[in-house]
C-alpha cells in the first residue's frame, strides 16, 4: 500500500471515530457555516465539539505549517482529507477570513513572530477576522484609498472609513489597507495593518442589502490607536511600510480563485434541468417548457466547461504552466455564469419562489439566494475590472 | 488524468505548427480556390503529411501507424485550424481510421488500415440525408437479399467524398427513420456500379459531395460492424469526428482570435491604437474567456475517447457544442473588429469564418447537442 493510501485509510477511520453524527448531514449553505470567534454562539454542542477535535489536529487549515497550528499536510494529502470528509458527508469545521485572506497573507509576507502571534488562534477558531478594503470613494478605483494611517512615534494614528467590510459587527480584528504616504503615487503610498476591533474608536454600522440580510458593514475608524507592536516583535504592519499594495493585490488574486469556485463552492449543488424538471416538470420526457429547456441547456454546456476549466487551471498550476491573471477569467467567468444560473433558477421556479416569508419556501431562501448572486460580479473586483485584468495583463492590450 | 498535454504531445504539436506553416498556410488553400483545383486538396501535401505519421494517427502499430491516439489526432486537428489546412485528415485519418479500429473484421483491418497509415487510401464517411444532423434520421435502404444487401438512396454533405476510394455508409436494413435500432454500415467501393458521386463546392472551399445509391450490390463482407446494430458503432465514429471538428475549430478560433489582437494593436483611428478603447478590450477579454473554456472542453473530451471510448458521447457533444459556439463567436467578432478590411477577400480573416461556419454543422451544430445534453441528463 503506498504512503497516501495508508494516509487515506487512516484519516477515513479518525473522522469516522471522531466526527459527531450531527455533523455528518453534508449541509453546506452560509447558515450552517461555523465562524468563530469571541462572539460566537455554537448551534450545537456537536458543533463545539467538532471544531475544537480538528483543531487539535490541526486539520481546520490542513496545508498550514504545524508550527503555526495547521496540520503541516502536502497537496496531495489535503485532497484526500478533502475528499474522505465528502465521502463522509462531513460539515466544515471553521470557516473565516482568517484561513482564506489573512493566513495566507502572513504565510507569505508575515514575520514569523506575527505568523507565531496570530496565526494560531484563527486555527482553533478564537479569533474571527474581517477584511478592510473598499472605502465609499475606492471601489472599483481601490488603490485610490484614503483612510489616513500616520506615524505617531510609538503609535499609528487611524483616521477613515471602510465599507463593504464582512461581518465587520462580529468579528475581533481587522486587516486594513491604509494609506502611510500621502505623498507617494497612489499604489506606492498604502500600508497593510492589523487592527483590534475592540480598540477605542473603531465603529461597525450593517448594510441592510437587497436580498434583506446584512452581511456587510460600514466600518469607522476615529482616531484610532494602533500600537507598533501588538506584542514584543510582532508588528502591526504586514510586509513593507508602504508597500501595502503588493499584499492586497496577492489576496485579491487568492479572494478571486475562491469566489470563482477555486475554493469549491460555488457552483455546487443540483443541476439546474434536474430542478427544473421537478418544478415544471417533463413532456414526452422533455422540460415541458421548451425555450427554458434550451436555455437551460445551454447554460450547462457552459457551466460544465467552465468547471473543466477550473480543473485544467489547476492542472496547469501544477505542471508549472498557467498564466496568473487567469484568476480574472475564472471569477469573472464564473461569478456571471452563477448569475445566469440563479436567473434560470427563478425562471424554473416562477411564482412559488417569488414568495419572501413563510415556511414553504424558507423564507425566501432561493429568491434572496438570487439576489445574493448580484454580489458576486462587483466583490473582489467587478466584472468589468477583471475583463480591464485580461485585457492588460493577458493580451497586452494598449493603455489599458 | 490531468488535462494538460503530455510532452510527447506538445512536441507533437510543435513538429505540426512548423510543418503546416511552412508547407499549407492559408494562401495554400486560397490557391487551390482560384485555381479551380480538381480534388481540393494537394495529394503531395497529404503524402508528406503521411510520411509525418498524421495520416495513420490513429491507426495501431501492427497496421503500420502512429498510434497517438485520439488527444495526439487533436494536436493535428488544431493546427491544421489555424493554416486552415485541406487534407483528408478528418474524413480519412480520424473517422475512417475510428471506425475500421473499433469495428472493423480482423480483413477489413489487414487490408484498409495499412493504406491509411501510408497515405494511399481515401475514405469517406457517408451519414446524412437531409439538410441537419442525424444518424437516425437515416431512410437510405439497405434491402436485404440472403446474404447480400441492395443499398439505395442520397447522401449529402459527404467530406471528401469527391476524393474517396472506398465510402463507409449508414443504411437502414430494418425500422424507419428516426429510430436507433435498424442501421446497419457498410463500407463500399466508390467506383461500384450504381455511385454516383457529385461535388458541392462549399462555403469554405473545401469539399464534399452528394451520393447517390441506386441498387448498389454489398455482401456481408462488406458490412462493418453488426448488422441491424450500427447505430452506437456510428455514433463512436460521429464522436471521434465531432471532438476532431471541435479541435479543428478550437485552432481556427485561436488563430483569427490571435490575428485580431494584433490588428487591434497596430490598427489606430482617433490618434491611437483601437486596442486601446474599453468597448474592444472587453469584448476580447471576453473572448478569450470563452476560448479558454472550449480548449478544457475539447481536451477532456479527447482525453475520454482515448480512455474510456464508449463513454465520450457526452463529453464530445459538450466539445462539439462549446466549440461551435465559441468558434463563431471568434469569427464574428474578428470580421467585425478587423472594420472594412475584414469584409474584403484579399485579406484572410473571411476564410475562418467560412470554414468556422461549415464546421459547426457538420455532424450536429450547437443546437443538436445541447438536445443532446439535456436528453442525456434527464430533461
Amino acid at each position: 500500500m503506498s504512503d497516501l493510501e495508508a494516509f487515506r485509510k487512516e484519516t477515513r477511520a479518525w473522522l469516522d471515530e471522531n466526527c459527531p453524527k450531527e455533523m455528518r448531514d453534508g449541509a453546506g449553505g452560509e447558515e450552517n457555516i461555523c465562524w468563530g470567534g469571541k462572539n460566537w454562539k455554537f448551534q450545537s454542542e456537536a458543533q463545539k465539539t467538532w471544531l475544537n477535535v480538528m483543531a487539535e489536529k490541526g486539520w481546520t487549515v490542513p496545508a498550514w505549517p504545524k508550527e503555526y497550528g495547521g496540520g503541516g499536510l502536502s497537496k496531495e494529502e489535503v485532497k484526500i482529507l478533502k475528499g474522505e470528509m465528502k465521502a463522509l458527508n462531513i460539515r466544515s469545521p471553521l470557516e473565516s477570513f482568517g484561513i482564506w485572506m489573512l493566513g495566507p497573507a502572513l504565510l507569505k509576507y508575515g514575520t514569523h513572530e506575527q505568523k507565531l502571534h496570530f496565526l494560531p488562534p484563527i486555527t482553533r477558531g478564537e479569533i474571527r477576522w474581517c477584511q478592510g478594503y473598499s472605502e465609499p470613494n475606492a471601489g472599483s478605483d481601490l488603490a485610490s484609498l484614503q483612510c489616513k494611517c500616520e506615524d505617531k512615534g510609538d503609535h499609528w494614528l487611524v483616521n477613515g472609513q471602510k465599507i463593504w467590510t464582512s461581518y465587520a459587527d462580529e468579528s475581533d480584528w481587522i486587516f486594513v489597507l491604509v494609506r502611510t504616504d500621502p505623498s507617494a503615487t497612489k499604489h506606492n503610498g498604502i500600508s497593510f495593518i492589523l487592527i483590534d476591533m475592540a480598540a477605542k474608536g473603531v465603529s461597525t454600522k450593517p448594510i441592510k442589502l437587497i436580498s434583506g440580510k446584512s452581511p456587510f458593514c460600514e466600518t469607522f475608524f476615529d482616531d484610532v490607536v494602533v500600537p507598533k507592536e501588538h506584542a514584543p516583535g510582532v508588528n502591526a504592519i504586514v510586509g513593507e511600510l508602504n508597500r501595502g499594495w503588493d499584499v492586497a493585490k496577492y489576496l485579491l488574486t487568492h479572494e478571486r480563485e475562491m469566489i470563482s469556485g477555486g475554493g469549491g463552492g460555488l457552483l455546487g449543488g443540483r443541476g439546474m434541468g434536474e430542478v427544473a424538471a421537478q418544478q415544471i416538470g417533463l413532456e414526452d420526457g422533455r422540460l415541458a417548457d421548451p425555450i427554458l429547456r434550451g436555455k437551460i441547456a445551454q447554460a450547462e454546456i457552459d457551466g460544465w466547461a467552465f468547471l473543466l476549466t477550473l480543473e485544467r487551471m489547476k492542472d496547469e498550476a501544477k505542471a508549472g504552466q498557467g498564466v496568473g491573471a487567469n484568476s480574472s477569467m475564472l471569477k469573472y467567468y464564473g461569478t456571471e455564469f452563477n448569475k445566469r444560473r440563479f436567473e434560470l433558477f427563478m425562471d424554473a421556479g416562477g411564482s412559488d419562489e417569488l414568495e419572501w416569508e413563510g415556511e414553504r419556501t424558507k423564507d425566501g431562501k432561493m429568491a434572496r439566494g438570487w439576489l445574493r448572486t448580484k454580489a458576486n460580479s462587483i466583490e473582489g473586483g467587478t466584472s468589468e475590472v477583471q475583463l480591464n485584468i485580461i485585457a492588460k495583463r493577458i493580451l497586452e492590450l494598449p493603455g489599458a | 488524468m490531468p488535462l494538460v498535454l503530455t510532452e510527447e504531445q506538445e512536441m507533437l504539436r510543435e513538429s505540426a505548427r512548423g510543418f503546416l506553416d511552412e508547407k499549407a498556410p492559408v494562401s495554400a488553400l486560397r490557391k487551390l480556390r482560384d485555381d479551380n483545383d480538381p480534388t481540393g486538396f494537394s495529394r503531395d501535401l497529404w503524402k508528406e503529411m503521411a510520411e509525418m505519421g498524421w495520416a495513420g494517427i490513429l491507426v495501431d502499430e501492427q497496421h503500420g501507424g502512429a498510434d497517438f491516439g485520439f488527444v495526439g489526432a487533436g494536436v493535428v486537428a488544431e493546427e491544421i485550424g489555424r493554416t486552415l489546412t485541406a487534407s483528408p485528415f478528418l474524413s480519412t485519418s480520424i473517422l475512417a481510421a475510428t471506425a475500421l479500429q473499433k469495428i472493423g473484421a480482423d480483413a477489413h483491418k489487414q487490408e484498409h488500415l495499412p493504406k491509411i497509415a501510408a497515405g494511399e487510401a481515401l475514405f469517406a464517411l457517408a451519414v446524412d440525408e437531409t439538410r441537419k444532423h442525424g444518424s437516425a434520421k437515416t431512410a437510405m435502404v439497405a434491402e436485404k437479399a440472403g446474404n447480400a444487401f441492395k443499398l439505395s438512396g442520397d447522401k449529402t454533405f459527404v467530406a471528401d467524398g469527391h476524393v474517396a476510394d472506398k465510402i463507409i455508409v449508414a443504411a437502414r436494413s430494418a425500422g424507419s427513420p428516426g429510430e436507433q435500432d435498424g442501421l446497419t454500415l457498410f463500407l463500399v467501393d466508390a467506383k461500384a456500379n450504381g455511385v454516383s458521386v457529385e461535388r458541392t463546392m462549399m462555403v469554405d472551399s473545401r469539399n464534399a459531395a452528394r451520393i447517390k445509391f441506386d441498387n448498389v450490390e454489398a455482401t456481408g463482407d462488406d458490412v462493418l460492424g453488426e448488422v441491424d446494430g450500427g447505430y452506437m458503432a456510428l455514433e463512436g465514429v460521429l464522436n471521434a469526428g465531432r471532438a476532431g471538428l471541435a479541435a479543428e475549430m478550437s485552432g481556427a478560433a485561436q488563430q483569427s482570435f490571435s490575428m485580431t489582437m494584433d490588428y487591434l494593436k497596430e490598427r489606430k483611428q482617433f490618434g491611437k491604437e483601437i486596442g486601446s478603447f474599453q468597448a474592444l478590450q472587453h469584448r476580447a477579454a471576453h473572448l478569450y474567456s470563452e476560448i479558454e473554456l472550449m480548449k478544457s472542453a475539447i481536451l477532456k473530451a479527447l482525453q475520454d475517447l482515448d480512455g474510456h471510448y464508449g463513454m465520450a458521447g457526452p463529453i464530445c457533444s459538450l466539445a462539439k457544442a462549446k466549440a461551435g459556439e465559441v468558434a463563431k463567436l471568434a469569427s464574428l467578432e474578428a470580421v467585425q473588429m478587423h472594420g472594412g478590411i475584414g469584409m474584403t477577400d484579399e485579406y484572410d480573416i473571411g476564410f475562418y469564418m467560412k470554414r468556422i461556419r461549415v464546421a459547426q454543422e457538420m455532424f450536429g451544430d450547437p443546437a443538436f447537442h445541447a438536445d443532446r445534453i439535456a436528453q442525456m441528463r434527464g430533461y
